[in-house]
């Protein structure tokens, strides 16, 4: 590995109205490695790579490229691409509607002598690069035809023909199953080996070490430090960013908590959505947490959605408490005392340019109907409360909700249905892209419901996680549910019953 | 002075702020011109009181402005919470006209002049013409709610027929009816033009109801994340068909006003072009026309700028024909003040001044 210098960011400050967002933060980036910035919600990760990309305008320090340290300052995102950073978000910046080809060359279309795009030389181009970077996918076909992960190659692909010399992975990983990071680390091995930087932004810790080489933490707007991934255990990579020692690791649950009541509150046979979930039974005890569990794309999301109505169930028969119900929107399941926090935060969660209070007193609104004006007073009391319960971090209650960072918003979508008291409360992915801390926060609350006598399902791409927080386990494969686990939940069992083979 | 620069700072950051500036800069022209032309200066601003009425340039923008701002509440609540524009309330202002003198003098009669001829009471005809007004909001709610289908198309629908459909009714005669008490609402209450009255009603009530109920967040909630107020229990469709019944019925409450003005049914031109006015309107006051957030008394204030924006042209002596281009300038400049652009330019500068700033305070 060469340790050539090819960024190099000194002493970025930037400040957003009230906050000072990065103050004298120096990042260095070498040629041929992966490098890991890590750091909680609002540690200012983001900010660090918009001041980079030129998305947002940093107000002092500066930032040299190549080796030859030369000064650069991007206003744009192209011209950021332009002096060789190319940026691959979460979620994926291309047209899915056109051709991999075509979204491989948009913008610099190889031309005839005539002027019009030779698509000839565009498909061969681009074959050869798929080629080149393994990628097994068909160049003529629409990009929407493709997985997630696949696109994300492909814009990566993108990325790495555009000549970039520092690539810049924002959160890639958040969508993908293991199987798919998996491929998607051997793509960055390969590029790593031909010499380019990357900058990997992600909170899985566990592929921090399975990938990088070097770590740089952020913590408050402020550099913690960088380190040698070998110089960085686990534990101390948590407490540098949480700035204390941390029990990430250990369980949060009691023996007592085991013991579940024999009533039964959510009793459901045979409900399907067509296309989305075959027919399953499931019984939900009063106090339970009931975790789901399975690839991405297995159902687990489908299930929950199912029972709230969210897709309406169309076969089966649904009984909560003891009475048959029916429910066909999501209004009907909330009057029975449901919640559901959805998985996809942006798109179905939070209401973006509405402020934190109105985000917090939606359901609750929704519940007293639209001529019931829940007073301002006690609006404010509620939303109070739950900010000091929650921690949720707001200038005001007045703040758009989009404002704040992806954690607080999550807190606000949970306390919009604690608001409503509810006795089953659905938790798709709560804590999918929030920080280490948030994420014990959120485990720890579950577990506080589920002592109140509150159920719970709990949904996770952590199996780890499912495991300190849940009473049994619900597995599923390909849109059906294959089994249950109550006793002897461990990392390897769950595995095997996920992998499939065997039913138990 | 410096309290002066950090009162202007904190006044313009409200959202009615613009707004409200386009409104003054419309009122300096009108002052300027006055000064220029030897008039008493505040000529603009004066009002008395003749033969029993209020007159003035300012009430006459206050009762001419009276339908597009009685439009603007129903526009405002349709573009929230559709991302999308009514187009049909012009010609829904005159199918509610048409209906309505159609009913009091019976179909293929065309001159009423005694209360004696009438069909049935004012006061029914009236009530019909806005009930069919918002009977035809319910039919655009339904094709954008329930349908599914674009905001413009669907209103496009009443957009071409509304009109035809008021000739229809009037068998296509222009239907007078030389009645004071029909007059009345295009006429005077007390001292008061009787269209700025009910404007100032309309106003009052749609305020009263997005203080005391939450409607007003449920239309912004939709507008804004459909999806997401679902799975909070929202039924969005029910919000989006309830906007435009709303919009409907007050596009019949301006259609009345419009009829009353001239005591006969002119399918042809009542409310002509007032679609564009409204969702200008709408526009001016600071609301995005991609829905969400919204801003009712912006929107009023956008419609009478409007109308200020005419009347000042006449009151200048520009000849109608020419007003447009005029109005048109305006409009652009006061539309661009107001872009996005121009804010994050702005906003764009002073972070840069009082990033200078912070940093000379600490070398």
């Amino acid at each position: 590995m060469s340790n050539e210098v090819i960024l190099s960011m000194r002493g970025i400050c930037m400040t957003f109205p009230g906050v000072k967002a990065l103050s004298n933060v120096d990042f260095t980036l070498r040629s041929g490695e992966i490098h890991a910035l890590m750091g909680e919600n609002g540690a200012g990760k983001s900010t660090l790579i918009k001041c980079l990309t030129g998305v947002n305008d940093f107000e002092k320090g500066e930032i040299f490229m190549g080796p030859e340290m030369r000064p650069i300052r991007n206003h744009s995102t192209l011209e950021a691409q332009k002096n060789g950073i190319a940026t691959v978000y979460q979620e994926v910046n291309l047209c899915p509607n056109l051709s991999v080809a075509e979204n491989l060359f948009i913008g610099r279309e190889p031309l005839t002598k005539f002027g019009t795009i030779n698509h000839k030389a565009m498909l061969n181009r681009a074959r050869e690069l798929m080629k080149k970077l393994d990628i097994q996918v068909d160049v003529t076909q629409a990009l929407e035809n493709y997985s997630i992960a696949l696109q994300q190659m492909i814009a990566i692909a993108r990325a790495v023909d555009m000549e970039s010399k520092v690539l810049i992975l924002d959160e890639p990983t958040s969508s993908l199953d293991d199987n798919e990071v998996e491929k998607l680390f051997k793509m960055m091995r390969a590029l790593r080996d031909e010499g380019i930087g990357i900058i990997f932004v992600t909170h899985f810790l566990e592929q921090v070490y399975a990938v990088c080489d070097r770590i740089t933490v952020l913590r408050n707007g402020q550099l913690v430090g960088e380190y040698e991934i070998s110089d960085l255990p686990r534990l101390k990579l948590v407490a540098a960013m949480m700035g204390k020692d941390f029990d990430d690791l250990q369980s949060i649950k009691s023996k007592e908590d085991e013991a579940v009541s024999e009533e039964v509150l959510i009793d459901a046979k045979g409900l399907s959505h067509v296309r989305k979930i075959k027919p399953f039974d499931l019984d939900i005890h009063k106090g339970e947490v009931i975790g789901l569990t399975g690839l991405l794309g297995s159902g687990r999301s489908e299930l929950a959605r199912c029972i709230y109505g969210a897709d309406k169930a169309q076969t089966g028969t649904l009984k909560v408490k003891g009475k048959e119900t029916k429910i066909n929107a999501p209004i009907d399941a909330m009057r029975l005392g449901m919640g559901l926090l959805p998985d996809d935060r942006k798109a179905e969660g939070i209401v973006e340019d509405l402020s934190v209070r109105e985000n917090i007193m939606l359901a609750m609104q929704s519940l007293a109907g639209v001529v019931k004006r829940i007073p301002m007073e006690k609006q404010m009391e509620i939303t109070k409360k739950f900010i000091d319960l929650l921690d949720i971090k707001t200038p005001s209650t007045e703040t758009l909700v989009k404002q704040l960072s992806g954690g607080n918003q999550q807190k606000v979508i949970i306390a919009r249905w604690l608001a409503t008291n509810p006795d089953f409360l659905i938790l798709d992915e709560p804590t999918r892209g929030i920080d280490v801390g948030t994420k014990t926060e959120i485990q720890k609350l579950v577990v506080d419901l589920a002592r109140q006598g509150k159920s719970v399902i709990f949904i996770s791409s952590e199996i780890e996680e499912m495991l300190r927080t849940c009473n049994r386990l619900a597995v599923l494969r390909d849109g059906e549910k294959v089994g249950e686990l109550t006793e002897d939940l461990s990392q390897e069992s769950v595995m095997k019953v996920i992998a499939g083979g065997e039913r138990s | 002075m410096k309290s002066v620069i950090d009162w202007l700072k904190k006044v313009s950051k409200k959202p009615l702020f613009l707004p409200l500036v386009s409104v003054f800069l419309v009122l300096v022209i009108n002052l300027v011109y006055d000064a220029i032309q030897g008039n008493y200066v505040f000529e603009f601003l004066k009002f008395e009181l003749k033969e029993g009425a209020l007159y003035g340039r300012i009430i006459d923008i206050l009762n001419r402005g009276s339908e597009a701002a009685i439009l603007a509440i129903g526009m405002t609540l349709v573009v929230s919470s559709s991302a999308g524009t009514d187009i049909s309330v012009g010609s829904v202002m005159s199918l509610a006209g048409s209906l309505c003198c159609m009913l009091l003098a019976g179909f293929g009669v065309t001159h009423v002049r005694e209360l004696g001829e009438l069909q049935m009471p004012i006061f029914v005809g009236v009530i019909a013409g806005i009930a069919v007004a918002g009977l035809c909001g319910l039919f655009n709610g339904f094709l954008v709610a329930k349908m599914k289908i674009q905001p413009m198309v669907a209103t496009l629908i009443f957009f071409t027929a509304g009109r035809a459909i008021g000739l229809l009714l009037t068998n296509n005669k222009m239907v007078y009816i030389h009645l004071e008490q029909f007059k009345v609402f295009g006429g005077k209450l007390w001292i008061f033009p009787t269209p700025t009255v009910i404007a100032a009603a309309c106003i009052l009530v749609m305020a009263i109801i997005l203080k005391t109920t939450s409607l007003g967040m449920y239309v912004q909630s939709v507008g804004i994340n459909p999806k997401a107020s679902r799975i909070a229990g929202i039924n969005s469709v029910a919000i989006i068909l309830l906007c435009y019944v709303i919009c409907g019925l007050f596009s019949g409450v301006a259609g009345i006003v419009a009829t009353s003005r001239i005591y006969s049914a002119d399918s042809n031109n009542i409310g002509l072009n007032l679609e564009l006015d409204a969702i200008l309107a709408v526009a001016l006051g600071g609301n995005s026309l991609g829905g969400g957030r919204f801003n009712l008394a912006g929107s009023i204030i956008g419609a009478y700028t409007i109308q200020a924006i005419t009347t000042t042209m006449y009151a200048l002596g520009v000849a109608k024909a020419q007003a447009p281009v005029y109005k048109a300038i305006i409009v652009i400049l006061i539309v661009v003040v107001q872009s996005p652009a121009v804010k994050a330019y702005f906003a764009h500068r002073k972070a840069q001044k009082e990033g200078g700033l912070a940093v000379a305070g600490r070398s």
